[in-house]
């Protein structure tokens, strides 16, 4: 298996596809309420993340937090409450404006990575060479030169979990959700991959709300980290990351500060399952 | 390779155990009847080598018959599942009775088509498009909506139109169903065919095994059920070939 990391270089991206009007991607979610049939999800949930602000949500299974990314990117409404992307209030809009990388990469088998990276392009109308071509310049930044033709299924899961989120950049939305993104790796591989995303992130900002389980995941990546409460989710506790993405990721979280943070999520966790 | 031997040799041994039971005049005795009624395996296939051209000529005009019948079928039943997966309202409305029409009884209509449409060759195309219809269509649709609800998520947050999702996600999804579907249908569209024939035709396979039949020419019937099932299998074996070919990735 393939493990090399391949590390962002510093240059930004210049992906210049962005179909969103650039007015930021502040997140705002205000006192919304959802339910499936008979089953409360979410109850007077509010949250907002500031442009290119990373959001970390933890919380128990079942607490709506991928309800929570579905409702904000447009894909279903809330019962009740408002969302806001930027400008946009309405779905459409929203949809517009948010980028989706599921837990499973969901890539498809039918096309070569590189046909996979560039589907937004191709969803836009642009040619299949010419959407080669701009998937092909990122390949090398992300580690994939020489996977560009390999089917997914040759790929190992960390260069499956890339090409989605190239995949997922490429749209060049403001806003990306992130829902469990490396829950199915092996732990190392996901360390690897978390340290990747902090700088791909460092060289290409964008606001983002990394939905996750591992809270030392969303303590290391996230700016700021809401706890959730089990279902209906609501806020229980937010945390505020001293040192979030630090380039070196294994003294990052090996701190006490570190520990101490854990520590407390750990608590508000316990304490919101009640 | 290994994978025919078994079936092959099965095969080969009823072959055999059929040419000891009729050249010894086991069979004809045991089923009560006239030797000449009773060919040997080894008969059939010298009246295949003696009729060869007589046979070709008819497996011929059955052959297109199937291919022109399996080709409408296929169009329109890729054109309808497409339609019904696209609108809920349609789906209500035509799916009960695609369903329906499976009820009908094939044998009974052919004579009625062959009245209405002549002895030509548009009774057979109907009666074979309406035998192939069936499969294709419910396969390609069930195929259609088996497309993984996240995926069509995650297309649509990248953007993609309604017709985008159709053609990167559920088509290729659908593909392998709509494959099972020829095949199935292929097998079948040579039976119907064959009663197409039956209901009223100047030449094809089935108009010779009515011949045939009518003169008590046994080995020569059974060297047109030999072409015609050769033709069903290669044509299932053709079919599976280019899913092997088209849907690379499974």
């Amino acid at each position: 298996m393939l493990t090399r990391t391949g590390a962002p270089t510093k240059e930004p991206l210049s992906i210049g596809t962005n179909s969103a009007p650039p007015d930021g991607g502040e997140v705002r979610v205000a006192a919304i309420e959802h339910a499936f049939a008979q089953l409360r999800v979410l109850a007077g949930l509010s949250l907002r993340a500031a442009p290119h602000e990373v959001l970390g949500i933890v919380g128990p299974s079942g607490c709506g937090k991928s309800t929570l990314l579905e409702l904000i990117a447009g894909l279903r409404e809330p019962d009740a409450g408002t969302i806001a992307v930027g400008a946009a209030a309405e779905p459409t809009e929203r949809l517009a404006r948010c980028a989706y990388l599921p837990q499973r990469d969901l890539l498809l088998p039918w096309y070569s990575a590189i046909d996979n990276a560039g589907l937004a392009l191709r969803n836009r109308g642009l040619g299949k060479a010419e959407a080669r071509r701009r998937a092909g310049q990122l390949f090398e930044r992300f580690g994939l030169e020489g996977f560009e033709r390999s089917r997914p299924s040759e790929l190992s899961g960390g260069m499956r979990q890339r090409v989605a989120f190239l995949r997922t950049l490429i749209a060049g939305k403001p806003v990306l959700l992130l829902d469990e993104p490396f829950a199915s790796l092996d732990a190392i591989t996901r360390g690897e991959m978390q340290a990747w995303l902090a700088g791909a992130l460092a060289t290409e900002p964008r606001t983002v709300i990394l939905v996750t389980h591992d809270v030392e995941e969303a303590l290391y990546l996230s700016d700021r980290v809401a706890v959730l409460s089990s279902r209906p989710g609501r806020l229980v506790s937010e945390l505020t990351p001293l040192a979030p993405r630090a380039s070196d990721r294994a003294a990052a979280i090996t701190t006490p500060e570190f520990g101490a943070l854990r520590a407390e999520a750990m608590r508000a966790l316990r304490e919101g399952s009640r | 390779m290994r994978r025919y031997l078994l079936p092959v040799a099965v095969l080969a041994s009823l072959v055999a155990a059929w040419q000891l039971a009729a050249s010894t005049g086991l069979l004809a005795n045991v089923l009560n009847l006239e030797d000449f009624l009773v060919p040997a395996p080894s008969e059939i296939a010298k009246t295949l080598w003696e009729d060869r051209s007589l046979l070709a000529d008819n497996a011929w005009v059955t052959l297109k018959e199937v291919l022109l019948g399996f080709g409408c079928a296929l169009v329109a039943g890729l054109a309808f599942a497409v339609g019904l997966h696209l609108s809920e309202t349609l789906r209500r409305a035509f799916y009960p009775l695609i369903v329906a029409s499976q009820t009908i009884p094939i044998i009974a209509v052919a004579p009625i088509l062959v009245v209405w449409f002549g002895f030509g060759i548009g009774p057979k195309l109907a009666i074979i498009a309406l035998i192939c219809f069936f499969p294709i269509t419910v396969n390609t649709l069930d195929g259609l909506r088996s497309v993984d609800p996240d995926a069509v998520k995650m297309m649509r947050t990248l953007d993609a139109s309604r017709w985008a999702i159709l053609r990167r996600v559920e088509s290729p999804t659908a593909l392998p169903f709509a494959f099972s579907g020829a095949k199935i249908a292929v097998a079948v569209a040579v039976i119907g065919a064959v009663f197409g024939e039956w209901a009223g035709s100047s030449s094809g396979l089935g108009y010779l095994m009515q011949l045939d039949n009518a003169a008590l020419n046994t080995p020569r019937l059974w060297a047109s059920v030999t072409v015609l099932s050769a033709m069903a299998i290669l044509l299932f074996a053709l079919l599976a070939l280019l899913e092997k070919k088209v849907v690379s990735w499974r």
